[in-house]
């Protein structure tokens, strides 16, 4: 398939032309027929393998289903949205001057990356053995069981793991902004916090955004582990219906569809957000 | 007489950097001061401990007979609140040696963050008042550009119309010039010029020898953070009467 073109110069006075061959990538085509190959040997597998694809098909859309992935979005939102309010209190306080705010920050960080957040997903829905009842001494008290659901005690372990994570995104992206901008914005008059706002904040984002793009994929999948604690997602939908009729196989892979889904739409998504917070960028 | 700008004594140390050894000056209204001297002389931090950009360890700045930073009660200084302090350099304009222009922001949204966010002032009279600074430093037809579409020269003028835009008492300019390429040196130094036709009090710290003799009424030249020499731009510039000024000035006429 080697495609030619003709250039002509002068040589002296005589005008000589040359062919130009261009390269055969013979490798190319020969990796790409190996990866054909595998792939076909794969779905043959599958298609012969004790599937009912049908099945598949009938439990997609099932109501149950729908509402676990319904709650797999709701979790992960709100997660994220914890995670990303603490993140930014927490790089705020790393970029503090005040040694307090700077230590108790940093303490954060570490104690909620180091603990694994299945951990932490137990013992905050086990807080109940610890204080029975929580409230506020003299005025009120409720059963912690009652306040700590499942879905509390997953946002919470979540919220807070994303937010010890997220907080180092941020304060890369905030650090990302080069000193003359928030001086620019002093000079002009700004208080500290408006020169956040407006000025570090909007650029800081350029930075920060393909990273939580990253993690909000990443979040889609781990909410999958609050099944464990009766948290209704698309997974303890999915093992409830197998649980009864057995079908295991075709359920998880309902499931994986779902997630298939989910993660392609917000990487669409990604893209668009970053253009947008790029945009000034462009020459 | 009141001083538009007035410093007493300023000192300020970086480590155990001495950059300010003292350092006192007064400035009329409508005064343009050039500031010259070596690198590492103090110049830029005198000019960034008037607008407290860095807080000096001792002195006072005055301007327009306010102290800036500090309320003084019986003879006692007491730090400002943030929200006080913006609203003091609010009124005191800085151009960077690197421009330092929003960058997210177009032309015409950089001259008009301030007067929005700072001054309060309506989106459509900020707007019509930015469009007019455009207008006066030539980039009119800029105004929905953004910095990384414009070149050095061009940028620096947005940040002239961006200090402009807050009605400033007094202008401060960090070495405007000596980022820029050699070419577009030129179109900087003309905003520059016509600027201190409008009877704006201005410091300039500059390498331009031959703007400062044009345009400034005093040459301050800075040696080791102290004041070695000021006076009349044309009288300092020919006849420079301390020996350091005279090999600084021997040295930059040279190359």
């Amino acid at each position: 398939m080697s495609h030619s073109t003709k250039v002509s110069h002068l040589s002296g006075s005589e005008k000589v032309t040359y062919r130009i061959s261009g390269k055969v990538h013979y490798g190319r085509y020969f990796s790409a027929a190996l990866i054909f190959l595998g792939l076909a040997l794969i779905v043959r597998a599958f298609w012969v393998g004790h599937i009912r694809w049908e099945l598949v098909g009938d439990y997609l859309f099932g109501p149950s289903i729908i509402n676990g992935i319904i709650n797999t979005l709701i979790l992960t939102a709100a997660a994220m949205v914890v995670g990303i309010v603490l993140g930014l209190a927490a790089a705020l306080m790393t970029l503090s001057q005040n040694p307090v705010l700077n230590l108790s920050a940093r303490a954060y960080i570490m104690v909620f990356r180091s603990v694994p957040v299945l951990l932490q997903l137990l013992i905050w829905y086990n807080l109940g053995l610890v204080f029975p009842t929580i409230g506020i001494p003299g005025l009120f008290s409720v059963p912690t069981t009652d306040v700590v659901t499942p879905f509390i005690a997953s946002l919470l372990a979540f919220g807070i793991m994303q937010g010890s994570y997220t907080s180092e995104v941020i304060r890369a992206g905030l650090l990302s902004v080069s000193r003359g901008q928030s001086e620019a914005a002093t000079a002009i008059g700004m208080t500290r916090m408006q020169s956040l706002r407006r000025i570090i904040i909007p650029q800081a984002m350029v930075v920060i955004i393909p990273p939580i793009g990253n993690e909000v994929i990443g979040m889609v999948k781990y909410t999958s582990i609050a099944s464990i604690i009766q948290y209704k997602d698309v997974i303890y939908s999915a093992q409830t219906i197998y649980y009864t009729n057995g079908r295991v196989i075709e359920l998880l892979m309902v499931c994986a569809f779902w997630y298939l889904l989910v993660v392609i739409v917000l990487s669409i998504l990604q893209r668009y957000v970053e253009n947008y917070f790029g945009r000034h960028h462009k020459r | 007489m009141t001083f538009t700008v007035e410093i007493r004594d300023l000192q300020k140390h970086y480590g155990t950097f001495h950059a300010l050894r003292g350092v006192s000056l007064e400035i009329g209204q409508g005064e343009v001061v050039c500031i010259i001297g070596p690198s590492g002389s103090g110049k830029s931090t005198l000019l960034r401990c008037i607008n407290q950009l860095e807080t000096p360890n001792a002195g006072i700045v005055r301007v327009n007979g306010d102290i800036i930073g500090y309320r003084l009660e019986g003879d006692e200084l007491h730090a400002l609140p943030d929200r006080s302090l913006a609203q003091q350099r609010s009124r005191i304009g800085m151009v960077f040696q690197q421009f330092n222009l929003f960058a997210h922001k177009t032309a015409l949204e950089n001259v008009m963050e301030g007067p929005v966010i700072v001054r309060r002032i309506a989106q459509s009279e900020a707007r019509q008042r930015g469009l007019e600074l455009l207008e006066r430093v030539g980039l009119a037809d800029k105004a929905d550009s953004y910095p990384a579409q414009l070149s050095g020269g061009q940028q620096q003028r947005v940040a002239i119309a961006r200090a402009m835009a807050m009605d400033p008492v007094l202008l401060l300019f960090d070495e405007p010039t000596s980022a820029l390429d050699p070419e577009l040196v030129s179109e900087v130094l003309q905003t520059m010029r016509e600027l201190t036709k409008s009877g704006l009090t201005m410091i300039v710290v500059t390498h331009e020898l031959g703007f400062a003799r044009d345009v400034a009424d005093r040459i301050v030249f800075m040696d080791q953070g102290q004041i070695v020499e000021a006076g009349d731009a044309r009288d300092l510039l020919i006849n420079p009467r301390h020996p350091r000024t005279q090999e600084f000035l021997a040295a930059v006429r040279s190359h």
